[in-house]
């Protein structure tokens, strides 16, 4: 059945975010011959339209105001209930992002609709819209459907395909109207230390848990991972280890963190609580290191070692260096 | 000043994956034999943020929790009460089950506007059973308050609310007008852990009690009736499985066949 879907998009270097990418792929297989369009603010939205009209949008709601480029709720949900005034969706897709998170419980409590938040799969079917998501801290998942319309969903980055080929149709550009008021004001921001390769963005992650008992054992994962490759591997931590304050929370992964989705994902001195797994169960193949043989993540990691950290590290560095 | 904390009692989030089992039937998950439930841990952060600014504030900041659950969630309340907080309101009636966020949010906005003088309201950023983290933003779109989201800090001055946010890539401090909502995460630090004389100093705090014909809500738009999100399927995921244990004499040995099966696997 052809049903129009609007996805809220990121822009990002004066392009649609990846996860924007993948939702537009994904908002084309939803709406099954309907339309698709997008929303695209701040200074460089105008910029990113052609883009995002490659990417699977057939229309572009554009607010090319550099007030929208610090996210303020107040400014963006304005737009977002804007732009579905005028789509009239049936399902309105956004990424589980510090923007979506903030936006698709609002814009459901305004559209007096319903809102799934972090989800892995969504579906159209008989009984409308479906969307599958984790919950009790990726120990389990629900799948639901929405009373009301449109349904509203924040959907998880890199758990869609962007499209394959680059879609095909004239885009047609409508403007929004410039940022409103907003009850908010900035007073400041901090960026963390985060120099190099994202988490997010590496090929590999090596992360540390408590068992490393202190930030020098940090030192040494920075150390595996410049083995594997400055430019391919980052550093991760559990948030036991952010908590106690040995590596910055930006770093932390799982369901409060990042979710990671790399080809290799060594856990080092981590348990594997449901929650930590919840960040990096996508990765294609997990390691873990950890003393106690009976430790959960061995339940998900397709390696296993069963060592202290402190013995099977540096000779771990030297052989990776050897294998180059 | 009078500020809320929402409170949720949920099953152990840290009871063992072989003891987390779900009736496909009802699509509920099945009490853990033995496993009390607790308090959401972010909720136990949002009393404790609340906490610290009434302690800055010096003055006589008066700090209610409000649950919505059925009568075990007063154990949740209580825990509040004992960590400093002044007064308890359990929300409690059949009508609330099966819920959704908005539900939820809508009883509790019900609960916020029948205190009447409320200046602020301390969530946690997500229950820690559904992992939904949608209830605050809900409260403060009923409310029509502003509301921030993942706070590591909270301070209140001058009418303002003052947010540190934890971003994806570092932090903002975000001021918004009160009254006002925010949601607490984990890096705003450990809540406090009550004495015992506090515990028992709880155990004399009101805990009043209201429901649905007490807010004025309509049974038909609190719980299953008035849940727009409709649970279709609860279930557990598979996870990998099976792991190749790497050993090996020495730690250099188990190093070696490590890096050597990685090769064989084309991961490195
Ligand atoms: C709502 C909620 C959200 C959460 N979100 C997250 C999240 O996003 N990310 C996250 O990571 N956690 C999260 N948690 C916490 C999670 O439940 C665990 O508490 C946490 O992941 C444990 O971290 P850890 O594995 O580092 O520590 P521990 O569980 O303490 O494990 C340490 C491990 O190190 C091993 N070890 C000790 N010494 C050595 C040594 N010398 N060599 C080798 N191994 C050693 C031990 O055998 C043990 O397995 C969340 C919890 C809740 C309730
Ligand atoms: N039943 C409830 N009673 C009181 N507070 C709740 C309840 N459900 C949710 N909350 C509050 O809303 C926050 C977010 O919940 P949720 O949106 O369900 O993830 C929680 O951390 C609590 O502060």
């Amino acid at each position: 059945m052809a049903q129009d879907i609007l996805v809220i998009g990121e822009v990002e270097d004066g392009a649609p975010a990846s996860v924007t990418a993948e939702l537009l792929g994904a908002a084309r297989r939803l709406a099954d011959g309907g339309n698709v369009s997008v929303t695209l603010l701040g200074a460089a939205a105008a910029g990113a339209a052609d883009a995002a009209f490659a990417a699977g949008a057939d229309r572009a709601y554009v607010g090319a105001d550099g007030a929208y480029d610090e996210f303020q709720p107040d400014q963006w949900i304005a737009a977002a209930q804007a732009a579905v005034e005028q789509a009239s969706p049936a399902a309105v897709l956004m990424a589980q992002s510090g923007i979506g998170r903030d936006l698709a419980p609002r814009l459901a409590f305004r559209l007096d609709s319903a809102a799934a938040m972090d989800c892995v799969a969504v579906e159209s079917g008989d009984g409308g819209f479906r969307a599958t998501r984790p919950c009790y801290g990726g120990n389990a998942q629900a799948t639901y459907s929405f009373a009301t319309s449109p349904a509203i969903a924040t959907v998880r980055a890199k758990s869609q395909e962007p499209l394959a080929d680059p879609h095909s149709g004239a885009g047609e550009t409508v403007e929004l109207a410039a940022a409103g008021e907003s009850r908010g004001t900035i007073a400041g921001r901090e960026q963390a230390v985060s120099e190099g390769l994202q988490l997010q963005d590496a090929s590999m992650v090596v992360s540390g848990g408590r068992g490393l008992g202190g930030p020098e054992g940090f030192e040494v994962m920075e150390a595996l991972a410049s083995a594997l490759g400055d430019d391919k591997a980052a550093v991760g931590a559990s948030r036991a280890a952010c908590d106690l304050g040995w590596y910055p929370v930006s770093q932390q992964v799982g369901l409060t963190g990042k979710v990671v989705t790399p080809d290799l994902y060594i856990a080092v001195a981590i348990s594997g609580a449901s929650q930590h797994m919840a960040g990096c169960s996508g990765s294609k193949t997990i390691v873990a290191i950890n003393r106690d043989e009976e430790a959960n993540i061995f339940k998900s990691a397709r390696f296993g070692v069963v060592a202290d950290y402190k013995a099977v590290l540096p000779p771990l560095i030297e052989a990776i260096k050897a294998a180059g | 000043m009078h500020f809320v904390v929402c409170a949720k009692q949920i099953p152990d989030p840290e009871t063992p994956p072989a003891a987390f089992r779900i009736d496909e039937q009802s699509n509920e998950v099945v009490p853990a034999q033995g496993i009390a439930p607790v308090l959401s841990q972010f909720d136990g952060m949002a009393a404790e943020a609340a906490l610290r600014v009434k302690e800055t504030a010096g003055d006589d900041t008066k700090i209610t929790v409000i649950s919505m659950g059925k009568e075990s969630a007063q154990a949740a309340i209580k825990q509040v009460l004992a960590m400093g907080a002044d007064e308890g309101l359990l929300l409690e009636d059949d009508a609330f089950e099966g819920g959704d966020s908005y539900t939820t949010a809508t009883v509790l906005s019900a609960a916020i506007e029948k205190l009447g003088d409320v200046d602020a309201v301390f969530c946690g950023r997500q229950a820690a059973d559904w992992d939904m983290g949608q209830v605050g933003l809900g409260i403060s779109e009923l409310m029509n308050w502003p509301g921030s989201i993942i706070a590591s800090d909270v301070q209140v001055a001058d009418g303002k609310m003052s947010v540190k946010r934890v971003l994806a890539d570092g932090f903002e401090t975000v001021e918004v007008p009160m009254p006002a909502v925010v949601t607490v995460s984990n890096e705003l630090g450990e809540p406090r852990y009550p004495k015992l004389q506090q515990i028992m100093q709880a155990a004399r705090k009101t805990v009043n009690t209201m429901t649905a014909a007490d807010l004025g809500l309509d049974a038909s738009s609190v719980g299953a009736a008035g849940a727009r999100l409709k649970l279709e399927r609860l279930f557990i995921p598979e996870v990998g499985g099976d792991c190749d244990m790497i050993e090996g004499e020495s730690p250099e040995e188990q190093a070696q066949a490590l890096v050597a099966a990685l090769r064989e696997a084309k991961v490195l």
